[in-house]
């Protein structure tokens, strides 16, 4: 599925980060590596507008600031690698109606009746995806999506992830610090470095 | 009925039990005898000047020094609420916001009250009008500090959780919204508290007072109910304007979170 329009940053700059420009579209998946501190997930924030900025940042004919803030990131959805949770149930943290995919995560209707104390953290982590894309993003900005979890589970939830992509077919960018993972996931690679971004050679196609 | 006299030395022996309290607070290594002396001088010297100038200001009854006088106590109040947050709002904000809240709901409360109730000739008889307005800014500033200080303090505790909400889509007043609750719950907690008590467990000071000057308790009842309903409507609209406005401050024009607005704690 192709429809979603393509994100595109023109000089954005943050912090000590040199200005970025690029474009991802719909159904690729740009992973960035780097040193930590490097500015990754503050660049991801600073594409949802969560941080004050330069350059500008567009999704199609869209330019950020033409939506009010929560528009936009609803739209530009960033999923953090730590999920917070605010109300007693996990339910209450979903768009009202029925939430679709609890099953392809192996967990039944019933967990969200479940108080948030109960879920584990592989658990966490696949359900703030399932809450992100609940919402009908139009891209995805994921920062370290399988961090703090073991092996196994990290290929459960890359896996079951990369269904959702694939079904979707969102620009992603995809924050990773794992070589192997990027290989598995990436239909283009960056590295933060210095302050700048550079492009890698094109992984082969998934 | 005639009010009995009290002389300065008489008040000394009660000042020389509070000594004697501070005097064990030390014996028994409690470590609140210097507090205790300090506030007790305080209390001495700042009513002992207050008195004096109320003297003077009943003296003259003229609109612009009861103006002054209730502008002064406007400021030091608004001093007063940013010195009782951990982390205040920086740039001046805190005091402006305060201050602007307590004028807004005292000010207002203050004048209606005493034009359209009280109806005192005229309205600004600073027998009224001062300890009326000094009673509803004292606890419009205790719940208006309370209030900020809970929304500041659990912005920045709860900032990831707020900026989660945020990328989920929701606007800055959803993703604040519990927070502003337990602010403006924390704010009115008091006055309810005290609401709920007068009489039974405990009797507000203005009406003892006018009880030991003479006036009838049946009177002294129905000037305290107008009393803590004033005091609640002060503190009332005061904290809901200082939590409106405090909130708003805490994100910029595109709702982004601004804890970099927050001053550093003290201490």
């Amino acid at each position: 599925m192709t429809g979603h329009p393509p994100l595109c940053l023109d000089r954005l700059a943050v912090g000590d980060l040199q200005p970025v420009s690029l474009c991802v579209a719909a159904g690729e998946v740009l992973c960035l590596a780097g040193p930590s501190g490097a500015g990754k997930s503050r660049l991801l924030r600073a594409i949802a507008d969560l941080e004050p900025h330069r350059g500008a940042v567009t999704l199609g004919e869209l330019a950020q600031d033409e939506l009010p803030g929560h528009a936009w990131r609803r739209r530009v959805m960033l999923v953090p690698a730590e999920s917070q949770w605010w109300a007693e149930r996990v339910g209450d943290h979903f768009p009202a109606g029925d939430v679709r995919g609890l099953s392809a995560l192996g967990l039944t209707p019933a967990v969200l009746d479940w108080p948030v104390a109960r879920l584990s953290s592989g658990e966490k982590q696949r359900l703030a995806l399932l809450r992100a894309l609940a919402r009908t993003p139009s891209v995805l900005l994921l920062d370290e999506p399988t961090a703090n979890l073991d092996d196994v589970t990290t290929r459960r939830v890359e896996a079951w992830l990369m269904a959702r992509l694939r079904d979707g077919g969102w620009p992603v960018i995809w924050v990773a610090h794992d070589q192997v993972q990027i290989a598995r996931v990436a239909t283009r690679r960056g590295r933060l470095e210095d302050g700048r971004l550079v492009e890698e050679v094109p992984a082969p196609c998934k | 009925m005639q009010v009995i006299d009290l002389a300065w030395w008489q008040l000394a022996l009660a000042a020389l039990l509070v000594v004697a309290l501070a005097g064990c607070t030390v014996a028994g290594r409690l470590g609140m005898g210097r507090t205790l002396l300090i506030a007790a001088g305080r209390t001495v010297i700042q009513l002992a000047l207050v008195g004096l100038v109320l003297e003077a200001l009943f003296a003259s009854a003229r609109f612009h020094w009861v103006a002054l006088m209730a502008v002064g106590m406007l400021l030091i109040a608004g001093r007063e609420v940013v010195a009782r947050q951990k982390r205040r709002l920086l740039g001046g904000w805190a005091f402006g916001i305060g201050t602007l809240a307590m004028f807004l709901s005292s000010f207002t409360v203050a004048v209606l009250t005493l034009t359209v109730i009280i109806g005192p000739e005229p309205w600004y008889r600073p027998q009224y009008a001062i300890p009326l307005l000094g009673m509803m800014l004292g606890n419009t500033m205790t719940g208006v500090a309370l209030a900020l200080d809970r929304l500041t303090e659990g912005t920045w505790q709860q900032r990831a959780v707020i900026e989660n909400r945020l990328m989920l889509g929701q606007t800055w007043r959803e993703a604040i919204g519990d927070i502003r609750r337990e602010a403006m719950r924390s704010g009115l907690m008091p006055v309810v508290n005290a609401m709920a008590a007068a009489g039974v467990v405990s009797l507000p000071g203005m009406m003892t007072g006018q009880i030991l000057a003479g006036t009838a308790p049946a009177l002294a009842v129905k000037y305290q109910i107008l009393i803590m309903f004033t005091i609640t409507l002060g503190t009332g609209f005061g904290t809901l304007a200082a939590v409106a406005l405090a909130s708003r401050r805490l994100f910029d024009d595109r709702e982004r979170l601004r804890p970099d607005r927050l001053a550093a704690p003290r201490k």
